[in-house]
């Protein structure tokens, strides 16, 4: 159903696209093409129950076992009976509905954000919700992604369906060509501290521009995963020929003709040339350096080569309670430089950053070195550990002193158990450095799995580019 | 779901800015039954020390905030994780409002579904609500009719997304709504089939 005349962007056409029907009020009565669950979807699983309803389209709904399973001890039944409860919950439910399970003790398993794209599930035009809020991922392939709440949840599996307001739409474009050792997420966390994070709430996010086209789909995935911690409910990014190549041959992509008939038609999904953003914000790739952040908001992010900021010279009261909080929290002093903090350990993982050009990326830096701290490396899917293997990076990490574990959402959130001790400070490829998000009482900093990896090897927060010296690895882009 | 038109209470001033999801229910909590009441839970972590005792500088622990079913917070209250839990632990401790100046996305919509109104006020109102607040103040009244909030001897409109406010006056279950429209979804589905046919999965379950 178009809902505008005129010229359209990427995300006015997927919209109008899975429009059903809408209402005066404005609100519209979207179609889902994928749903996908995972341990947390218990609250929605009950709601049917409750009702005694059924799932509309268990073909189009799919469950991923990520957020509880363990990473080091795959054996369920030596779990925690809490998480293992979570888990066999899922099961129970999937099993019930007829729907197809990716459970750990299958060969596709993995991050839900991982797993979608590498089996084909995720396809340019698409609409796809998840009850997390890093759905936004998917966008990487010109589909329209965001996460919903249980309450929606249970509405999509009785309906297949979402009532949604059209959001706003900005364009970030990003000029230019990025610097050696400047990855996805130096370009994500460097928005997140220009616009704020809340610089995208109400927005439909589309990411253009010569630096994103130059991003591999790893990289690309990377970017519109931190969609939400500017506030974007989805960011998406056009397809093009290197989205089509990562398409082809996956298992529940469309083969034969039908791929050709599809890659037709995802061609003319990008924005018209004339079409009109609500809002338009351009950055400079050249001018981004490798980030992390200091505070407890994705925002509270700077180059490497700054200092810890000083609530003294903040912009406004609120800023500078913020800024006076975030530097107790995490145990900082301000104008104090950032490569002086030391950390007590690494974490390499999440639907942000667990990929094989992730692995890569940290790997190439780990190789002949060892790691000052302790750390953990967690690949996204257990095809992601199975690449990882056979290229040999398994042992880079383990000669380095990290442990090399299984895939799961793991220290992101650590509801498996995978903890940051209270107080302790970890350098994460993850997307939340919000305080306790790691563990009560954690002090998270974020940043790449080039600049996670050089923190190992120094034991503070370094600038990677120097340790890249004669080794960049191919295609880096994490 | 509760109607919710006007609301007669008590407020508690919450000065943070960027109050996530995380905060307002830590993940530990989220295997729990909802049967057992999430209000325990609400942003336990700040409220509570680690020996799990009340910490008494906290303002939802403040003797004359025993009660509150109104917060006013600053900037992004409810970012980052789209758990509902956290929507939850608001309600099941008693709030039907938070007051702040902007909301993540995914929170407010989850808020609107249990009744929850999500209020949105200019900054500067905000920081004058909170000023009063923390200067003694306490029964508030918002008027969802209106969109009005008074505090204090002083009156403050606030936003929220139209269809989010008659959905609230009503007490609306998007459910009930859908299934009157499913004839128009079996006709999407079929002429989608035809429109788009590489959309469905290739491999069967």
């Amino acid at each position: 159903m178009r809902e505008a005349a005129g010229p359209r962007t990427l995300f006015d056409k997927v919209w109008d696209a899975h429009v059903v029907t809408r209402r005066e009020d404005g609100q519209s009565l979207l179609w889902i093409d994928r749903h996908f669950l995972h341990e947390g979807s218990f609250h929605a699983f009950n709601n049917l129950k409750g009702r005694n309803a059924e799932v509309a389209r268990p073909d189009l709904t799919f469950g991923f076992e990520d957020h509880y399973v363990p990473t080091r001890v795959r054996d369920l039944a030596k779990a925690d009976p809490a998480i293992r409860g979570m888990v066999e919950q899922l099961r129970d439910n999937a099993g019930r509905h007829h729907l197809r399970l990716f459970g750990l003790s299958d060969p596709g398993q993995g991050i839900v954000h991982v797993v979608g794209p590498e089996q084909g599930l995720t396809l340019p035009g698409l609409t796809m919700v998840c009850g997390d809020s890093h759905t936004a991922t998917h966008g990487a392939f010109g589909a329209l992604a965001f996460g919903i709440g249980a309450s929606e949840v249970a509405h999509v599996l009785m309906t297949q369906t979402i009532w949604q307001k059209r959001p706003k739409r900005l364009r970030i474009t990003v000029e230019g060509q990025l610097a050696p050792g400047v990855a996805a997420k130096d370009i994500a966390l460097s928005i997140i501290a220009a616009i704020g994070a809340d610089g995208a709430a109400g927005h439909a996010i589309e990411y253009a521009g010569p630096a994103i086209r130059a991003l591999s789909m790893e990289g690309r995935l990377t970017l519109c995963n931190l969609s939400i911690e500017a506030g974007g409910r989805s960011g998406m990014i056009a397809p093009d020929e290197t989205t089509f190549a990562y398409i082809r041959g996956r298992p529940f992509a469309p083969e034969g003709e039908a791929f050709e008939r599809a890659v037709e038609d995802w061609r003319a999904l990008a924005s018209d040339p004339d079409a009109v953003f609500d809002k338009e914000v351009t950055l400079d790739g050249a001018a981004i350096a490798p980030v992390v952040t200091w505070g407890t908001s994705p925002e509270d992010t700077l180059a490497i080569t700054q200092t810890v900021p000083d609530p003294e010279k903040a912009a406004d009261p609120a800023r500078a309670a913020h800024i006076r909080e975030a530097l107790e929290y995490m145990g900082l002093r301000a104008g104090q430089k950032l490569t002086d903090i030391a950390v007590d350990r690494i974490f390499i993982g999440s639907c942000t950053n667990s990929r094989i050009e992730d692995i890569r990326a940290a790997a190439a830096v780990l190789a002949g070195r060892k790691a000052r701290v302790p750390g953990l490396v967690s690949p996204g899917s257990a095809k992601v550990k199975a690449q990882a293997i056979e290229e040999g990076l398994d042992r880079i990490f383990m000669e380095a002193g990290l442990e090399w574990v299984d895939a799961g959402c793991s220290m992101c959130v650590g509801m498996n158990g995978d903890l940051v001790p209270p107080g302790e400070r970890c350098a994460s490829t993850t997307n939340r450095n919000f305080r306790g998000r790691q563990g009560p009482g954690s002090r998270t900093h974020l940043m790449s799995p080039a600049m996670a990896a050089a923190a190992a090897v120094t034991g503070h927060l370094a600038d990677v580019r120097p340790l890249l010296e004669g080794r960049m690895p191919a295609g880096e882009s994490g | 779901m509760e109607a919710f038109t006007r609301l007669d209470g008590l407020a508690c001033p919450l000065p943070f800015s960027g109050v996530d999801t995380d905060q307002l229910i830590p993940a530990r909590f989220m295997k729990r039954s909802r049967a057992e009441g999430y209000g325990g839970y609400l942003l336990h972590d700040l409220r509570f020390d680690g020996e799990g005792r009340p910490r008494p500088d906290f303002p939802l622990n403040a003797p004359d905030r025993q009660g509150a079913r109104v917060i006013v917070a600053r900037r992004n209250f409810g970012s980052g994780s789209s758990r509902e839990a956290a929507v939850y632990a608001l309600v099941d401790y008693g709030i039907r409002c938070v007051v702040a100046p902007s909301f993540g996305d995914i929170f407010a919509s989850n808020a609107v579904n249990n009744g929850l109104l999500p209020a949105r006020v200019a900054e500067a109102d905000c920081e004058a609500m909170l000023a009063a607040l923390q200067a003694g103040a306490g029964d508030i009244t918002v008027d969802l009719e209106a969109c009005r909030i008074e505090l204090a001897g002083h009156a403050y409109g606030f936003e929220v997304e139209p269809v989010w406010r008659t959905k609230l006056l009503n007490g609306w279950d998007d459910l009930d709504l859908t299934m009157s429209h499913m004839d128009a979804v079996k006709a999407f589905v079929a002429a989608d089939a035809e429109l788009r046919p590489w959309a469905a999965p290739r491999q069967a379950g």
